[in-house]
């Protein structure tokens, strides 16, 4: 299978059977994270740069594991450290690394779009690994993974993503991969965080978690994003955790087989309470470690054939 | 006009296999260290069915594992697009082990070029060996097989198809003569 983009910007623009096929190809790389050798030949001679201008430690160490496992040469480049500092351009500082010939860029950004506009400006294939409030693809897809992998299946489950939704690029690539797959999608949170028309995109809005509680699959809590300005729209994380944590004596009230999931990282005692973090219904590592493994099958069918390099 | 003519019926097929797994056994002095690997996804039935036969004969089961060696090709830049990659199942160590690696065709010897790199990478095998059910010539690297069904003269761009059914009554093989090559996908 072909898929009809060069560029992987969001969920949005990928139909059901190209979502499907990611996933089946996630799940034939997996494999090589377990053996004694962890590398094959596939993208020998190719070069990915990861362009972060922002922080990020498990994205951009993902991103990189996956591409060394690969045998492609990863270059790691970090705005802090960058020409962006002396004031050069976003779109100068992109085609420069373009001359220099990479395959494909992995670009993480604080705005939203900044991905697609980089995807007009040069020619090389780009994935986006997470532009503000936009889409954060990637983190979508290994939620998709971890999800079947757990259920085997996705359609008909019932999702609540909880939280931040406002300024979350996961919830965004969640409510569009978990509604073409076929799940039914409610987003949670404080009525400050549900941006208006949310439910355009096909999910369910919620203001309060708890009666959801019990006929839920999987519980998607997002992190509260101080850094985005998250704490001016509720009184306080100890009020915050109260309606919308989650804790082992809410726990009760759910699914003797819910998964909890959180894209990371936690916000401890805020969005769960530690013994729901570490406790038998978090899938949190298991979705840190199927990272790994979707974003090796984005760089393989991203970054090679004919196509890609005439283009 | 290409004609297709069939090589091999089922009752051929089925002697061969048998044959080729005496020979495994044979040549292992019995199934000690053995371990069968067949390459997705025209090896995977064959490697199956050598198992079970092998089984039946010695009385002692071999491990039998499936490879798929997408990500070992050496033509994987020449493609128009990426192709499929399936999922690799060995689920023993191939330290120290004898491995037979099982194919459908052997034709330029690319594929088991890939297969044995991928084998080594799981490990270091104490020898691999090659058994095939067709080998049709026409090598582009020095391979050959160690076990072999039916030696098959056939021009270079002919196509030879396996079909191997999972109850294996309509199992054939068929030559299609001067086909255009095969396209690459």
């Amino acid at each position: 299978m072909k898929l009809s983009v060069k560029s992987l910007l969001g969920l949005r623009e990928l139909t059901r059977e190209e979502i499907e096929f990611i996933l089946e190809q996630a799940a034939s790389f997996k494999e090589i994270n377990y053996r004694p050798v962890k590398k094959v030949p596939t993208l020998r001679g190719k070069t990915i740069i990861n362009l972060f201008f922002e922080p990020s430690t498990r994205t951009k160490t993902s991103f990189e594991i996956a591409g060394k496992r690969l045998s492609a040469d990863v270059v790691n480049f970090s705005a802090s450290q960058s020409s962006l500092t002396k004031g050069e351009t976003l779109s100068d500082t992109a085609r420069n690394l373009e001359a220099m010939k990479p395959d494909l860029l992995v670009v993480r950004a604080q705005a939203s779009g900044v991905p697609e506009m980089l995807s007009r400006l040069v020619s090389t294939p780009l994935i986006n690994a997470g532009d503000g409030c936009h889409e954060h693809p990637t983190q979508g897809l290994l939620d998709l993974f971890t999800v079947r992998e757990r259920k085997q299946k996705i359609d008909g489950l019932k999702i609540a993503i909880v939280g931040d939704i406002r300024n979350s690029r996961v919830a965004r690539s969640d409510i569009y991969g978990f509604r073409k797959l076929g799940a039914e999608v409610t987003v949670v949170g404080p009525a400050t965080m549900i941006p208006p028309g949310i439910e355009e995109l096909g999910c369910k809005v919620a203001y309060h978690l708890e009666p959801l509680l019990p006929e839920m699959d999987v519980l998607m809590m997002l992190r509260i994003q101080l850094e985005r300005g998250s704490g001016k729209f509720f009184p306080g994380s100890r009020e915050y955790s109260k309606f919308f944590g989650l804790s082992l004596k809410k726990l009760e009230r759910a699914k003797a087989d819910v998964l909890i999931m959180h894209p990371g990282p936690v916000n401890r005692g805020v969005e769960l309470s530690p013994e729901v973090a570490d406790g038998p219904f978090s899938v949190i590592l298991d979705q840190v470690e199927n990272g790994v493994a979707v974003r090796m099958a984005l760089l393989y069918l991203f970054c090679g054939g004919m196509d890609a390099a005439s283009s | 006009m290409a004609g297709k003519r069939k090589v091999m019926d089922s009752e051929e097929i089925r002697r061969a296999l048998l044959r080729v797994a005496h020979e495994i056994v044979e040549r292992n002095k019995g199934v000690k260290d053995l371990v069968l690997i067949g390459i997705r996804r025209g090896g995977e039935q064959i490697a199956s069915r050598l198992a079970k036969i092998i089984q039946e004969i010695e009385g002692r089961s071999v491990p039998c594992g499936f490879m798929d060696v997408t990500m070992y090709r050496d033509d994987l830049y020449h493609m128009r697009h990426q192709p499929e990659v399936h999922q690799t199942q060995v689920n023993f160590a191939v330290e120290d082990k004898v491995v037979v690696l099982v194919d459908d065709v052997l034709f330029t010897g690319r594929t088991i070029r890939a297969a044995m790199d991928s084998v080594i990478d799981l490990g270091r095998p104490r020898e691999i060996q090659l058994a095939v059910l067709v080998d049709r010539g026409h090598r582009e690297f020095p391979i050959r097989a160690d076990f072999v069904g039916r030696n098959l003269p056939t021009a270079r761009t002919d196509l030879v198809n396996v079909v191997l059914e999972k109850d294996g009554k309509k199992d054939r093989v068929e030559l299609v003569e001067s086909a255009k090559p095969k396209e690459k996908v």
